[in-house]
Formats: structure tokens, sequence, C-alpha cells
């Protein structure tokens, strides 16, 4: 297990596109764990993706389930080639990237998707998240793609009122 | 020897204005840092944080500003370090509007431990009845609590919307 170096923007790295994973092989779940333990030492990260410490594999990880103020989760998520089957709505959030330090902005995201990813065995999962979950889950996704949060970055102006959250 | 300076430029806008300021800037290799520019009402207001060899700032911007009519100030940056700020809480408030909003909300909530980092009002609704609309993004220093409990105080009238930041680290 070891710490990897996380790569920071301007690093072209963080705008290609991954590669699919095909081996589901014990060097992958080496590198998720070393991923896993390169997350941990993030302060305060949430999530981390394969790319952020130079990888170019569809590999991310994702984990709200420790917030201070508790947010609707599935736990540890590890996602090995995911795909976002289904959006909906959409939310105005603020989001920081361990790629892109000391700044963090507001960003547009679906409030609610539906995930589906293979594990280490390559099995397939499918659920759906919302909130903050599923915002953690779009951030990371977007690595895979070569997009950073400061591609979706909206204006302080847009979005002037945040919608009330009415609850029954 | 390098040093930042604050600068306040304001005058009737037009097309070009930030082009003509800036290039004049990046002319005389000053680099900027944070910067704020809008329009507000027919006017156009820039603040900008710029990093320069000790230039005399006045006399490089003297000509741009006279062609462009911008009245311009230079203050030495009280703080040379960009120190960012998170904020922690969003504030949304509007009401009819009237004199006083901002005055009676920013205090209320300035004594419940509000640090505002970022404000903005603007005017909407009809003439004859106009609204007024500000939000506020800042830091909870007592915490979110405490502004609610303070918001109790605002006036009838006032709809004030206090929403916690949660921003996501990833």
């Amino acid at each position: 297990m070891a710490v990897l170096e996380i790569i920071c923007y301007p690093d072209d790295r963080l705008k290609q596109e991954s590669e699919s994973v095909e081996a589901f092989d014990q060097s992958l779940k080496d590198f998720v764990a070393d991923l896993e333990e390169t997350r941990l030492a993030g302060p305060g990260a949430v999530g981390i993706a394969a790319p952020q410490v130079g990888l170019s594999k569809r590999i991310a990880i994702v984990d709200v389930s420790t917030l201070k103020k508790p947010v609707d989760n599935h736990g540890y998520l590890l996602m090995i080639n995911p795909e976002i089957t289904k959006w909906e709505g959409m939310e105005k959030g603020r989001e920081g990237c361990l790629s892109v330090p000391d700044f963090t902005g507001n960003v547009i995201r679906a409030e609610k998707i539906n995930i589906r990813f293979q594990n280490t065995e390559g099995e397939w999962t499918e659920f759906e998240s919302q909130g903050y979950e599923a915002r953690a889950i779009q951030h990371e996704m977007d690595h895979l793609d070569g997009m950073l949060f400061l591609d979706r970055l909206v204006s302080r102006r847009t979005d002037l009122f945040q919608r009330k959250v009415y609850k029954n | 020897m390098k040093k930042w300076s604050l600068l306040t430029l304001v005058g009737a806008d037009q097309s070009g204005i930030v082009a003509a300021v800036t290039r004049e800037l990046a002319d005389a290799d000053c680099k900027l840092g944070e910067t704020s520019m809008m329009r507000m009402g027919g006017n156009f207001s820039m603040m900008l944080r710029v990093e320069h060899d000790s230039l005399n700032l006045s006399d490089l911007l003297n000509d741009v500003c006279q062609k462009l009519k911008l009245h311009f100030h230079v203050d030495d940056d009280v703080d040379g370090v960009s120190m960012v700020i998170e904020p922690d809480v969003n504030i949304t408030v509007y009401g009819a509007d009237r004199s006083g909003i901002v005055a009676e909300v920013a205090g209320v909530l300035a004594n419940a431990g509000l640090n505002i980092i970022d404000l903005e009002t603007a005017m909407a609704g009809t003439e004859d009845k106009p609204i007024y609309i500000m939000t506020i993004e800042g830091q909870a220093t007592q915490g979110v609590d405490a502004l609610n409990e303070a918001a109790k105080t605002i006036t009838d009238g006032i709809e004030l919307n206090i929403i916690p930041i949660q921003t996501l680290r990833a």
C-alpha cells in the first residue's frame, strides 16, 4: 500500500479521456488499495479518480459516509467502468478538487442519478444515488472523461435563488 | 521589487473597457490576482489586485483612463498575500424595496457572527412595486444556528433564507 502522488492541473493527463478497465486481476486490486489510501490522505476528500494519480483508467472511489453533517449515502463505493444511466433534476453546489488546490466554485449537477459500475471481480451493480453523493459521483466521473469542475463553473449570478427544498 | 496594489476604476459603461485597461497592465508586465468587474447601473466598475515591479500605476493608466473617461484609484494592497476564505453559508434576502434593508440584515447577521465574503444586490419588480434582492456568501463564525436565531428578529416583509454550504472535496 502506498499514498500516490496527486497530479494537479495544468498537467495534461487530467484532460485525457480514460480507458475502460479490461483486466480484473491482482494488480487492479493493488491499485485500488493505493488509490483509497491516497484519498484518505487528502484533507477531507470524499472521492478520487485514477487520472488524479496519473492512471488513465476508468476507476473512481466515492465515500460520503463519514461527513460531519451526514448525507444519504451507500457507504464506500469503488466504481470501475462506471456509467450514469439516468439523470434527474439540477442543483447548484460548491466543489473543490485535490487536483485544483486553493479554489472552490459553484457547479450545477444532476440532483438524482442512476449509476452502474463494476467491482474488482468485474461484477455489475446499479442503484440510485442523490444529493451530495450523486454530486461526488458526477465529479469523479468527469475525471474519467478528462473534465474538471473548472469546465462546469457557473457564475455566482447563476440561479440567483436556490430553490427551497420542500419536504413532505 | 515586486509589490501588490489594489486598483479601482469606474466610469460610464462602454464595450472594450476591460480589454483596454488589462492590455495596458499586461504590456507593462503587471500580473493580475483576484479581480471583480461588473456593470452597475449604467456604470462599469473594476477592482483588481495587481502585482507589478514597483511601477507608478497612476502614470501607467492615465492615458487609457482619460480616453475611456474612467475614474481610477490606486491603493497599496494592505495584505499582499492571496488568502482564500471559504464560504460556509449562502443567504438570500428579498422584499419590497425600501431604504435600510442591507443595513438591517447585515447588522443583525454581523452580530450573530456572519463574516460577509461576497454580497450582491439587485433591484427588480415593477416601477410601482419595486423589490430588492440580495445574495450573500459568508462565513458563519458562530455557526448557522446562530444566524437562524438572529434572523427571527428581522422585520416582517423581508424574506430571508439561510442555506449552509457543504463544499464537496474530491
